[in-house]
């Protein structure tokens, strides 16, 4: 899977490039995420910009992230979520349970 | 030139997910090019990209493991109102009606594919035929 990982202010930026998350590729997010948790991320923003495609898989990855980050009180949040991925969140109520920002700056604001 | 409403795809791939981008995208070219469908054409594209990754998945999990050579056969068959998936897979089986919803207060891992099929599309059913089991999906195109 194509991830590029950054660190911008406080925050764990995790870019996905690629397209699409399903079962081929969301294992590979999670691992990549749980493996940012174990070196000591505790602020994560997963960048959803390029993801046009988001399957339940793709979900689930993202779900144990956030559970592994509250775990150790951490947190781990979304931006610029595509609206046909949002509305899969929403039916899903996942939007509930992520924090979820329309571009990055706005978590950059609201931090400084 | 004819009418195209009625025709069928028929696509039969080795059980290894790196296909699951081919059956999804072909669900989204079908939704593009449908004739006479007067709803969300974008919406209908997600959905059967999903619907078709979520079956494909599903089959590909419950496939006969022993087998290296074992496939997954999906057929899509577009008619003037209504647009049939059918998934084929050569394993043990399952029990549709034994897999819940999610419990949306306690959000999981895993359920939330088969909750897409059902909550995306007009009917679900899963059958055992001979050699192999059956996903039924339905969806109304009107």
């Amino acid at each position: 899977m194509n991830l590029i990982e950054e660190k911008i202010k406080d925050f764990n930026v995790l870019f996905v490039k690629d397209e699409r998350i399903d079962a081929h590729n969301s294992a590979d997010l999670k691992d990549y995420i749980l493996h940012m948790i174990e070196k000591g991320a505790v602020n994560i923003v997963v960048q959803l910009e390029q993801v046009k495609f988001v399957d339940s898989s793709g979900l689930g990855a993202l779900l144990s992230g956030f559970k592994h980050a509250e775990a150790k009180s951490g947190q781990l949040a979304l931006s610029n979520i595509q609206n046909q991925v949002l509305s899969m969140f929403e039916l899903t109520r996942l939007n509930r349970v992520f924090e979820i920002h329309a571009d990055l700056n706005d978590i950059f604001e609201i931090d400084s | 030139m004819n009418s195209t409403a009625n025709f069928q795809v028929d696509v039969v791939i080795p059980t290894q997910t790196k296909y699951l981008n081919l059956i999804g995208s072909i669900g989204e070219h079908i939704a593009k090019d449908l004739e006479d469908f007067s709803g969300d054409r974008e919406a209908l594209a997600y959905h059967l990209n999903l619907v078709l990754t979520e079956a494909t998945t599903n089959a590909i999990k419950h496939a006969n493991l022993e087998d290296p050579k074992d496939t997954v056969r999906v057929n899509i068959d577009i008619q003037e109102k209504e647009l049939i998936i059918r998934v084929y897979d050569h394993g043990q089986g399952f029990d549709l009606e034994s897999i819940a919803n999610p419990d949306f207060d306690h959000p999981k891992e895993g359920g939330m594919g088969l909750f897409f099929i059902r909550t995306l599309m007009d009917s679900v059913s899963y059958k055992n035929l001979a050699g192999s089991n059956m996903l039924e999906i339905r969806k109304s195109l009107v």
